[in-house]
C-alpha cells in the first residue's frame, strides 16, 4: 500500500470554505495535493447524490465544508445541510458505506490552516484505509490503481 | 361493509364526490384499487385484511384528479399518507373526502382534513418487532458485513419501480432516476444501479415516509427495501425526537434546530 495515493474530493462552499482554502495558498501553508476542490454556493446546495457520484468515479475520500454555524451567508444553508448529513450519513452507515471516508467539517474564510489540517488528517487516515475498493468493485473499477502524481 | 357501499353510493349519487376510490378483488386472491364512478360501481368494494395497498398513491395522479373531487376509502396508514400529502399542498378539502376505516374495521367519515390529523394523531407510527429485530440484526453487523448484505439484498432488483409507483410520496412528475443528463442513476439491472436507486429512493423519504409497507408489499422479488425507510424512521426519532404527518407543522427536512447535533463535524 506504500504507492497508494489516495483521491479526495472536496465539496465546499463558495462563501467561507473556498475562501479558506483560497487562504491556505495565499499564505502558502503547503499541504496534501490529493484533493479535488468543487466549489459550490452553499453546502445546503450539496445533494446526496453527488457524494455518491463521487465514491461512483473512483474517490476514497470525501470532504465536505461549509461555514460555522451562524456564518451561512445564505442565514441557514449550512443548519439544513446539517440535518441531511445527520441523515444521510447514517443511511451510508445503515447499507455499509464506510462513513470514516466522509469527513464533514466547517472551516471559515480565515482559516487557512484549519483547511490545511483537514485535508492532511483526511488523506493520512484515508491512506491508513487504502483504497475503496468495496465500492470501486461494484462501480466497476480497476481496482488495483497505478500510483500517479 | 354494507355501509362503505351505502355511503360510497349516496356519496355518488348526490355528485358530491365524481370518484370513490377503494379496493376490490382482484385476481389471484388479491385486491386492487376500485374507482367508482357511477353508483353502480361501488357495489364490487370490499374491505377485508387483504387490503393492504396504499390507495393514497392515486390520489396524486393526473387521470384521477381530473375526474372531479375524490373519495378515499383509508385505513390507518392511507390517512397518514393523505395528511403527508396535503402538508404537501398535493391535496385539500376542495378535491379529497375521507372515508376513514378505524383499526377497529368502523367507518368514520371525516369533514375535512383537519379531523383527518386529529386522528391520526392519536396513534403513533410503531415499526412491528419483526422488523426491528432485522434492524437490530443489521445494526449489529460490521460495515463490510453490512456492505454484503445489501449488495445480496438488493441484487435481484431490476428496477422495475414499483416500489416508486406503490409509494404514495413518490408522486414527483419527473423522477431522478428518470433523467439522463446527467443520467444519476445507472439503468441497468446491475450492483451500483440498485444501490444507488435505494439509496436515493431511501433519502428522499426521510422525513415524509409514514410506514406503510406498500414499497415492500409491491415489489415482485420481495426485497426488503422497507428496512431503509424504517432505519431512516429511527434515525428522526433518535436525533431530531421523530415526526408525525402534519398539516401545518414544518417538514423534518425542511427545517432545522440550532442545536442540531455536530458532534460528527470537524
Amino acid at each position: 500500500m506504500e504507492d497508494f495515493e489516495p483521491k479526495i474530493v472536496a465539496f465546499v462552499c463558495n462563501w467561507c470554505t473556498y475562501a479558506g482554502a483560497d487562504l491556505t495558498g495565499t499564505s502558502r501553508i503547503k499541504y496534501a495535493s490529493n484533493v479535488r476542490i468543487i466549489r459550490f454556493p452553499c453546502t445546503g446546495r450539496i445533494d446526496y447524490m453527488l457524494l455518491i457520484k463521487a465514491f461512483d468515479e473512483g474517490a476514497d475520500g470525501i470532504i465536505v465544508s461549509g461555514c460555522h454555524p451562524n456564518d451561512c451567508h445564505y442565514t441557514s444553508g449550512n443548519f439544513h445541510a446539517r440535518r441531511r448529513w445527520i441523515m444521510f450519513r447514517a443511511l451510508c452507515n445503515f447499507v455499509g458505506i464506510d462513513i470514516r471516508r466522509i469527513k464533514f467539517s466547517w472551516v471559515s474564510a480565515a482559516e487557512g490552516a484549519k483547511w490545511a489540517d483537514i485535508v492532511n488528517s483526511t488523506v493520512s487516515s484515508i491512506r491508513e484505509l487504502g483504497p475503496y475498493d468495496e465500492y470501486k468493485k461494484v462501480a466497476g473499477r480497476p481496482v488495483k490503481e497505478v500510483a500517479h502524481g | 361493509m354494507d355501509d362503505l357501499i351505502k355511503r360510497a353510493k349516496e356519496l355518488l349519487e348526490s355528485s358530491r364526490v365524481k370518484v370513490v376510490i377503494g379496493y376490490e378483488n382482484g385476481t389471484d386472491g388479491k385486491t386492487r384499487a376500485l374507482f367508482a364512478e357511477k353508483p353502480g360501481d361501488a357495489d364490487n368494494l370490499v374491505f377485508n385484511s387483504r387490503c393492504i395497498m396504499n390507495l393514497a398513491a392515486y390520489v396524486t395522479k393526473k387521470e384521477i384528479r381530473n375526474k372531479g373531487k375524490m373519495a378515499l376509502i383509508a385505513t390507518l396508514p392511507v390517512m397518514r399518507a393523505v395528511i403527508q400529502l396535503a402538508s404537501e399542498y398535493q391535496v385539500n378539502d376542495d378535491n379529497l373526502l375521507v372515508l376513514g376505516i378505524t383499526p377497529e374495521s368502523k367507518l368514520i367519515e371525516f369533514k375535512d382534513l383537519a379531523e383527518v390529523e386529529k386522528f391520526v394523531h392519536q396513534f403513533q407510527i410503531e415499526i412491528d418487532s419483526r422488523n426491528k429485530e432485522m434492524l437490530d440484526k443489521i445494526e449489529k453487523m460490521t460495515p463490510s458485513e453490512r456492505w454484503d448484505f445489501w449488495i445480496q439484498e438488493l441484487s435481484p432488483c431490476f428496477k422495475c419501480y414499483a416500489c416508486r409507483a406503490a409509494c404514495p410520496m413518490c408522486y414527483c412528475s419527473r423522477c431522478t432516476v428518470d433523467f439522463n443528463q446527467p443520467q444519476w442513476i445507472p439503468v441497468p439491472s446491475h450492483e451500483l444501479g440498485n444501490l444507488e436507486w435505494h439509496i436515493m429512493r431511501a433519502i428522499h423519504l426521510a422525513g415524509r415516509c409514514i410506514d406503510c409497507d406498500a414499497c415492500y408489499n409491491a415489489c415482485p422479488l420481495a426485497i426488503p427495501l422497507n428496512l431503509l425507510t424504517k432505519r431512516m424512521l429511527q434515525d428522526a426519532r433518535e436525533n431530531f425526537g421523530g415526526y408525525q404527518p402534519s398539516l401545518k407543522a414544518d417538514h423534518l427536512m425542511s427545517t432545522f434546530k440550532p442545536e442540531d447535533k455536530d458532534n460528527f463535524i470537524l
